[in-house]
């Protein structure tokens, strides 16, 4: 009933504006309007593009000014500062030339409307103006160039050889996340030893998987270099945490990394934003299939005494699944058959459950 | 069907064109009208599928922005149109993914691409250089039907039962090779890059034609440097097309190859909804280097025919010289070139190299300052004209606006530091939302009300093209401009909601914004299409050059035949931009009027030439 109301009224302000529209035509016929070639709306539209420079200029500015504390999210890694001045320095001449090239388009629109007895200027073109205009974008460009080098040369280089390393791995719909225990080296993996109980396919007879430790969330400690080595084991993802400014695709087949020093603690940060139960969060930011929007994992910085304390509390993966070291001995597989397919499922569902229960709050 | 002979020989009599244009008339309707191979009826079937694919995009994007706007609402409403995509009253995550997908396609290459160039090269590339028709009339219709049959396999896949592909426009497998990753890369997928080699036959089928025509059947005294930016622009994209889409199809071979018959050229190592593939040494980067190969001079083979049609409406209504025609030529040759060397800077993060990627700043980062320079052009254009807004000089002037904003942007994604925060966050979406999205809509919309009147004989309503433009002109910005903000505060894009996260628990309310200033702004499309259809029948009658301007096709009848000229093909004595030209009785002095008759505004150089 209400969708037929609703439809009937749409059809009747359709047949209102339609009837405006010719009323409006042949008005226009009958005072000729539409033989003069530029009319009175040619001054109507000079003035609204001008105002659009103004209003439209000043709700740029406000729109920003009323967002700034949610749009400028604080920086957490040392990297990131260089990141985000490399950003603002770009920015600051960008706006530079916004606002210049902007004016100059809406002003000229509304200075030089057509004014009856009026004729253009005939200017074909200026070389030296055109060569003066073509060499400093050139110039600027080259400047931002260096420098953008510079920060991206220093952020790609090397990790520090004593920086501490985690392996993030993603898979659909969640990360998993491996220590290279007191050894400092992780150990082989191979994609076909993959099952419900060895999630990241460790080969169980290489010795340096004996002390590796896998956990839930990652665990780093403050102020100290960190190397993320990052891998996928079906689809592309991309390790992406927003506050530390760092994000590498995870791509199956080809292991990356990312290598960063965190300098504010999840105590610090909550501290800063004023959010108690503040944490970093692992964001996926490359799509990769139905539960690519809440593929989250949690950081959690330590300063570093905490981190050590954390790190002697891990028991080793070997030491938590008995069980399969026994089996490898026996020759007996620890698991038969495709085990994580179901939980697979059992985790998309689970981020879209979280989705609808934030939803109804 | 048509006589190639008058394609092929543009000096006929006139007795002989008037001879073969009645001979037209008998034409059955099926030739005439849809396997015609006349470039202005193409023109047309290209423009009409465009403007159909532009709705259904803009459709899918409201389905979207509802979701994103209002992650709490309900589709309960929508289901009779939806059906099962529709879970419990929510929208399905896969199926969002489809629509994003499908948005992002649908709108890069069916509208963008097809109903851009396709139109206005098809149309414009005869009628402004003098030539009675392309080269070949028959690939020429080739061209449009293949595209149909690309469009109709497309727009068949999206009611597939599990959805049309969903993997986003740029497909990156693995994710778009397996169909145990995700619903929509089973026979969605397979139908997407069926649907896209047909679509790369057509555009090379198209580019073809383009580039023939253009070098071969210029009208006497139509030198390259006489020529309109318009046809500069048509030819550059056509060349931008016809090298950069065959990798795009090779691209899409060895994906087939990958998901149909088991070689390995993008997969290895992988395990997936709990089985190993025995798949190794493929890589997925590759894949992404031979997409972004085509894809980066996709996004300009979008904007540059664009930037042409701006430049001839701005100069015709500015009545003023286009500011430094060979610094807009110059600049287009650049673009061109520089255009091939920067892909890679869609894939700073993608795990490549990190040398690779500062080799792409650089070049990156070149490429802004040819775009620069097309910007003040534009300006300098304007600067002390006699402004006539039109409704598409309006859309020209929206477009500059446009591309300033998003091609600034552009500068900061550019560089490679800046990215690892910015990639794949709503501000590259807000940077190519505006630059290409809009800036190339409003390309496409300047074109269609400037040149509607030598397509159907008749004008656009000037009162609702006003309405219309500054709609979508404000809405544009209201859409796009709050997306930045979004995209600092580093909002990742593909997102069905940002609930999961703590960090995205803000932008609730912009992010409603955007989404109520996106439904406005396409709902305001229907005057538009309302304006466009009317006017097709019952608009005022065009004058023969409604615009005052100089370029050969109002020379033309008001409705011109097959053949284009009734009588014998004008010759070309000067540039296209005499506009203003002091000492000359009019304020504008077409490409066919010789010196000789114009001897009170000849400049000193040209004296020799009366
Ligand atoms: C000033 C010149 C420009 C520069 C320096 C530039 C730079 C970039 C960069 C670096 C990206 C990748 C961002 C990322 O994914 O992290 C990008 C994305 C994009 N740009 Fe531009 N751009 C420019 C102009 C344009 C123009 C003129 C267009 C189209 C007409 C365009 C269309 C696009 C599109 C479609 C994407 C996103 C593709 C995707 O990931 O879906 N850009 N741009
Ligand atoms: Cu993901
Ligand atoms: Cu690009």
């Amino acid at each position: 009933m209400i969708t037929l109301a609703v439809a009937i009224s749409v059809i009747l302000v359709l047949v209102i504006l339609v009837l405006l529209f010719r009323i409006q035509t042949l008005a226009s016929v009958f005072t000729g309007s539409t033989q003069k070639r530029v009319g009175k709306s040619n001054k109507i539209n000079a003035i609204l593009l001008l105002s659009f420079l103004i209003l439209g200029g000043a709700a740029f500015a406000w729109s920003y000014m009323s967002h700034r504390e949610n749009i400028l999210i604080p920086i957490a890694s040392e990297h990131g500062v260089w990141i985000d001045d490399m950003f603002w320095l770009t920015m600051a001449i960008l706006m530079i030339v916004f606002v210049i090239t902007q004016v100059l388009l809406f002003w000229y629109s509304y200075k030089y409307q057509h004014k009856e007895g009026n004729r253009a200027y005939f200017l074909s073109h200026n070389n030296r103006l055109e060569v003066f205009w073509t060499v400093i974008p050139a110039i600027v460009m080259a400047l931002l160039v260096f420098r953008g080098w510079k920060t991206w040369t220093t952020i790609t280089n090397p990790a520090p050889a004593d920086a501490i390393v985690v392996e993030v791995m993603g898979k659909q719909f969640n990360w998993l996340i491996r220590y290279p225990g007191a050894d400092n080296k992780l150990g082989v993996v191979k994609h076909t030893l993959i099952d419900g109980s060895n999630e990241f396919g460790m080969d169980l007879t290489d010795k340096n998987v004996m002390d590796d430790f896998v956990t839930n969330e990652i665990h780093i400690p403050k102020g100290k270099p960190v190397l993320f080595k990052i891998r996928s084991r079906d689809v592309i993802h991309s390790f992406y945490v927003p506050y530390f400014r760092a994000q590498m695709h995870a791509v199956p087949g080809m292991p990356t990394k990312f290598w960063l020093t965190p300098t504010k603690s999840t105590a610090d940060m909550a501290e800063e934003t004023g959010k108690p139960d503040f944490n970093y969060e692992l964001v996926c930011n490359q799509i990769c299939g139905r539960g690519h929007f809440a593929m989250r994992a949690v950081i959690v910085v330590d300063e570093p005494e905490d981190y050590e304390k954390w790190v002697a509390k891990q028991k080793s993966f070997v030491e938590s699944n008995p069980d399969l070291m026994a089996n490898l001995k026996t020759g007996v597989p620890a698991t038969t058959g495709p085990a994580t397919e179901a939980s697979e499922q059992d985790d998309a569902k689970k981020a879209e459950e979280i989705v609808r229960e934030k939803a109804q709050l | 069907m048509a006589n190639p002979n008058i394609t092929i020989h543009p000096e006929v009599h006139a007795e002989h064109a008037h001879h073969e244009h009645d001979e037209h008339h008998d034409q059955h309707w099926l030739w005439k009208y849809i396997f015609s191979q006349d470039h202005k009826v193409i023109a047309k079937q290209f423009l009409f599928l465009g403007i159909f694919w532009a709705f259904i995009g803009g459709a899918l994007s409201s389905l979207f922005r509802i979701q994103l706007g209002w992650p709490e609402a309900t589709f309960a409403w929508l289901e009779p149109v939806l059906g099962t995509w529709v879970e419990g009253g929510k929208l399905n995550p896969d199926f969002y993914l489809a629509l994003v997908t499908m948005h992002g396609t649908i709108m890069v290459f069916f509208v963008l691409t097809a109903g851009l160039s396709g139109t206005f090269s098809n149309f414009l590339i005869p009628l402004q250089i003098g030539a009675r028709d392309m080269a070949s009339g028959f690939m020429n219709m080739l061209s449009f039907w293949f595209f149909f049959i690309a469009s109709a396999i497309m727009f068949y896949s999206l009611f597939l039962q599990n959805g049309p592909a969903a993997a986003g426009w740029t497909i990156y497998p693995p994710l778009s090779a397996l169909p145990q990753a995700m619903p929509g890369s089973g026979a969605g997928m397979t139908l997407w890059l069926v649907s896209m080699a047909l679509f790369i036959v057509s555009q090379l089928l198209g580019g073809v034609n383009y580039i023939t025509t253009v070098i071969n059947m210029r009208t006497k005294g139509m030198s390259m440097t006489k020529m309109p930016l318009t046809i500069w622009s048509f030819f550059l994209t056509a060349i931008l097309g016809l090298l950069s889409f065959p990798v795009l199809f090779s691209c899409a071979l060895l994906l087939i190859f990958d998901r149909s018959f088991g070689t390995s050229f993008y997969l290895s190592d992988i395990y997936v909804a709990g089985e190993a593939l025995t798949n190794v040494g493929g890589s997925p980067i590759l894949f992404q280097h031979l997409f972004w190969f085509l894809g980066h001079p996709e996004v300009y083979i979008v904007i540059l025919p664009a930037m042409g049609i701006v430049s001839e409406v701005l100069a015709t209504n500015a009545r003023k010289p286009i500011f430094g025609y060979r610094a807009m030529i110059g600049s287009l040759l650049g673009i061109t070139v520089l255009a091939f060397v920067v892909w890679a800077h869609h894939m700073f993060v993608s795990g490549m190299n990190p040398f690779l990627g500062s080799v792409f700043m650089f070049l990156t980062l070149i490429i802004a300052v040819p775009s620069a320079v097309k910007v003040f052009n534009w300006l300098g254009t304007i600067w002390r004209g006699n402004l006539v807004f039109t409704t598409p000089m309006l859309f020209a002037i929206g477009f500059v606006s446009l591309f300033i904003s998003g091609g600034l942007t552009g500068i900061l994604l550019g560089n490679s530091a800046v990215d690892i925060q910015l990639h794949n966050t709503y501000f590259v979406v807000a940077h190519f939302h505006l630059v290409m999205g809009s800036a190339a809509f409003f390309g496409m919309f300047c074109g269609v009300y400037h040149w509607f009147p030598k397509m159907f004989g008749r004008m656009m309503d000037e009162k609702l093209g006003y309405i219309h433009f500054w709609l979508t002109f404000i809405g544009v910005y209201l859409v796009f401009l709050p997306m930045h903000y979004v995209g600092i505060a580093g909002f990742p894009r593909r997102y069905y909601a940002f609930t999961a996260f703590d960090a995205f628990s803000q932008f609730g309310d912009l992010n409603m914004y955007i989404s109520l200033a996106a439904i406005l702004a396409f709902l305001g499309q229907f005057i538009f299409l309302f304006n466009f259809v009317y006017s097709i029948f019952r608009g005022r009658r065009s004058p023969l050059n409604p615009w005052h301007s100089n370029t050969l096709e109002w020379t033309t009848p008001v409705n011109p035949g097959h053949g284009n000229w009734p009588g014998e093909i004008p010759t070309v004595y000067r540039w296209p931009y005499d506009y203003s030209k002091p000492g000359a009785a009019e304020d504008y002095i077409p490409q066919h009027i010789p010196f000789s008759q114009t001897t009170s505004s000849n400049l000193p150089n040209e004296k020799e030439l009366e």
